[in-house]
């Protein structure tokens, strides 16, 4: 046969991913994607053009082997592809259900040029997912001993990641975790239709195997100082991985009236607590009618596509003072939640929240328009001339990031912080703070991010650990 | 898992526990709370760390058995363990020597009081201590608030015991009496930490009030626990829980509050009910 006449793999279409009916599942909270089956897995490895200079991986905060996991799917090796995903990303069925992989990965997929670039991430988490099912036990290679002792001060995305790799290189691990479960963002934050809890069990099921040693209720700098940590229970390094931490709210008033949350409470109420399942649990959330929330982000849209799953609501809304060009949130969730019936109200900015007998009646909002370029590179969002209108709502969540957790700046004083309260690096290469043997990455460095950037900084942290007590501290 | 290794019946719905917990037992402080939660399905509750002993490793509390968590509380016993401790949270109360000082306790309150009381009476100050109670049943730890204080007055609203009235009667009488008071320290009800801070505002004499609003986190995290200080907004788990009882905006905190009471009361009832009525101690309905 001709070879030009063959069909080159990037030219066949994107193997789509069957997901659930979208009337389906506005009403539950099972996972909307359904993933790939082994046939489709197959078929959409064998787009891949298996570069020579793969850029794929240079969109990978974790430089996951990509072309050679995608060249086992292709021939069936499934076990095989989990094996070198793992080599570099412990919680791939994670990552591969939350990282923004076309602003990642698939963004540099050189087939993705001419057409649809290579489904990375539904391959990942495929292969993840084929892992979980058919090698529950085994776990890679851990390196012998080193005597070393690796604190790790939160079990959210940057200290799980950190973690991992330092557990595979002989370190014993600790996890100290403030809140009554492990996985932070990752299970107080994203809902169970987007991450089910059972997907982030096995990952950290993964973890303890290797050895890392998790302890729940233990908010280090209440509990225990950095100092405490270091000096007398003889800790050889920290890795400070504590996340987000006050939510912001948008100093308008009526935002103390009841009814309002901020996301953070309104999705730990749902995802930590189970307060879809009051009574049989203990903690309530209210029966709400129409929602209406603040903001654009992929947590904004976590909040209003769980409360669309609440059995007595009835509209939700969401209202962002941009464009739906300028919505921060990933693609997939925004046409998600388009698909399930989310309300999009773009251009609009609340300016008050009015109540009736202390409860949340209605919003008023002002219409805005877009002018030139701001210091964030998006097109800035002014007033336009007619006045305020109102949107009746018995609920508002607001989602608009948040600021700095206090409590370990509180403890260690010299620990060199942003006027923000960021921590500072004093190496971001290897995410070293300003103080000797004490690393930090992920959301309290960076200010509010996505999961894969704080794996990723746990990681090179994770080998700065290494460096550090192998080497310097001896 | 902790355990329980005391428990104790002090009066109407009130107990008293003593819980094995050593790390937080040796850096909890005066004013310090914890958030418990009993089981998989339990909510979280905030509550004030009464007494901590490091040597043995064990912290105390008390347990007022109004809603659901507390009722369950009650009825569990020595050697049962608690699912969840996380603490100590909170900023400690400001222990130091001020001079004189009134420690205003109402109801249950008594029982977050009374760590204070004693922590600034050993810093070297006069402190007065005023207990207020609906009834004289419900005067707890009087004994114990005497050791902790220089002196100490008791009012109940019937007149059953002490003097009949409010704590601000008392407090109101010391005022008039110009007798020097540098703070004051109210901790009870919303409405009589407001009725507090609103007799000590025209004198000008500093009042804390401690605040206990609907938590989850309890370390930042959440927000429910937000509260109007001084017109900015401020979050009792991590910037308190004592305020400045002159800038609190009591109106909002007290509808807020109010959020979830019929979700509570559900609750509530449920439990009555699933139980059959295995709550000797605790009165199931108010009675005024």
């Amino acid at each position: 046969m001709d070879k030009k006449a063959q069909p080159k793999g990037n030219k066949k279409p994107r193997t789509p991913a069957p997901e659930q009916n979208p009337e389906e599942r506005k009403k539950n909270f099972k996972e909307v994607s359904l993933g790939y089956s082994p046939a489709m897995a197959q078929l959409e490895a064998s787009r891949c053009i298996q570069c020579k200079k793969p850029k794929c991986m240079i969109g990978c905060p974790v430089r996951v082997a990509i072309p050679d996991f995608i060249k086992q799917v292709a021939e069936g090796d499934f076990l095989e592809a989990a094996r070198i995903i793992k080599e570099s990303n412990a919680l791939p069925a994670v990552t591969g259900r939350v990282c923004p992989q076309e602003d990642q990965c698939e963004k540099h997929c050189v087939i993705g040029i001419k057409g649809e670039p290579l489904a990375i991430g539904k391959l990942e988490r495929f292969v993840a997912d084929y892992e979980r099912l058919y090698r529950e036990v085994d776990v890679v290679e851990i390196e012998p001993s080193t005597g070393k002792k690796i604190a790790i001060i939160g079990a959210g995305p940057a200290g799980l990641a950190a973690a991992g790799d330092l557990a595979k290189w002989g370190h014993e691990v600790v996890i100290f975790e403030a809140l009554h479960k492990p996985g932070g963002v990752l299970f107080y934050g994203i809902p169970e239709f987007r991450l089910p809890k059972e997907i982030l069990e096995a990952e950290l099921d993964y973890l303890k195997r290797l050895g890392v040693k998790i302890k729940v209720n233990y908010v280090i700098g209440k509990i225990k100082s950095l100092d405490e940590l270091m000096n007398e229970d003889s800790f050889d390094a920290v890795f400070i991985g504590t996340g987000a931490g006050l939510p912001y709210f948008l100093d308008i008033p009526g935002e103390n009236l009841n009814g309002v949350y901020s996301a953070n409470e309104f999705l730990t109420r749902i995802n930590l607590m189970h307060a879809w399942e009051f009574p049989v649990f203990d903690t309530p959330i209210h029966n709400h009618k129409t929602f209406a929330v603040i903001g654009g982000g992929n947590t904004a849209l976590d909040a209003a596509r769980t409360a669309l799953r609440l059995p007595t609501t009835e509209k939700v809304m969401l209202l962002y003072r941009r464009s739906r060009e300028e919505l921060p949130a990933r693609l997939e969730e925004i046409e998600h939640a388009e698909a399930e019936g989310i309300e999009f109200q773009f251009l609009v900015s609340p300016l008050e929240v009015k109540g009736a007998k202390g409860w949340v009646s209605e919003i008023v909002c002002q219409k805005m328009e877009l002018g030139e370029l701001d210091a964030s590179g998006r097109k800035h969002p002014h007033p336009v001339k007619e006045g305020p209108f109102s949107l009746k709502a018995d609920a508002v969540i607001i989602a608009l990031g948040s600021g700095v957790n206090p409590l370990i700046a509180k403890s260690a004083s010299d620990l060199k912080m942003d006027t923000q309260g960021h921590i500072e690096l004093a190496d971001p290469d290897i995410n070293l703070t300003s103080r000797p043997g004490v690393f930090a990455g992920g959301d309290i460095v960076t200010g509010a991010a996505t999961v894969i950037s704080a794996m990723g900084a746990g990681k090179s942290a994770a080998l700065g650990i290494h460096r550090y007590v192998m080497e310097i501290k001896t | 898992m902790f355990k329980i290794l005391e428990k104790e019946f002090l009066a109407s719905q009130v107990f008293r526990y003593l819980i094995e917990a050593p790390d937080i037992a040796r850096k909890a402080l005066p004013g310090h709370f914890v958030i418990i939660r009993l089981d998989e399905v339990g909510e979280r509750i905030p509550i004030t760390i009464s007494d901590t002993d490091p040597a043995t490793g064990t912290l105390t509390f008390f347990v007022q058995a109004v809603g659901k968590t507390s009722l369950e509380m009650s009825l569990m016993n020595v050697g049962d363990f608690i699912l969840d401790v996380v603490g100590p949270l909170g900023n400690p109360s400001e222990i130091d020597l001020f001079g004189t000082v009134v420690l205003v306790g109402g109801g249950f309150g008594i029982a977050a009081i009374h760590p204070i009381a004693r922590a600034l009476t050993q810093a070297g100050n006069k402190t007065i201590s005023i207990l207020g109670a609906q009834t004289k049943e419900r005067v707890i730890l009087e004994e114990e608030m005497k050791n902790a204080s220089t002196e100490v007055h008791v009012v109940t609203d019937d007149g059953s015991y002490g003097t009949k009235g409010r704590v601000t009667n008392i407090l109101q009488l010391m005022i008039e009496k110009k007798e020097p008071i540098d703070r004051v320290i109210a901790i009870g009800p919303l409405v009589m930490m407001k009725a507090v801070a609103d007799l000590t505002r025209p004198y000008g004499i500093a009042t804390l009030v401690s605040l206990n609003p609907i938590m989850i986190d309890g370390t930042g995290m959440c927000g429910a626990c937000r509260v109007t200080v001084g017109g900015e907004m401020k979050f009792a788990c991590v910037d308190g829980p004592e305020f400045d009882g002159h800038a609190v905006d009591f109106e909002g905190l007290l509808n807020r509050l109010k959020s979830y009471v019929p979700e509570e009361t559900e609750a509530k009832e449920k439990y009555l009910q699933d139980t059959g009525g295995a709550c000797p101690h605790v009165e199931t309905s108010r009675a005024t």
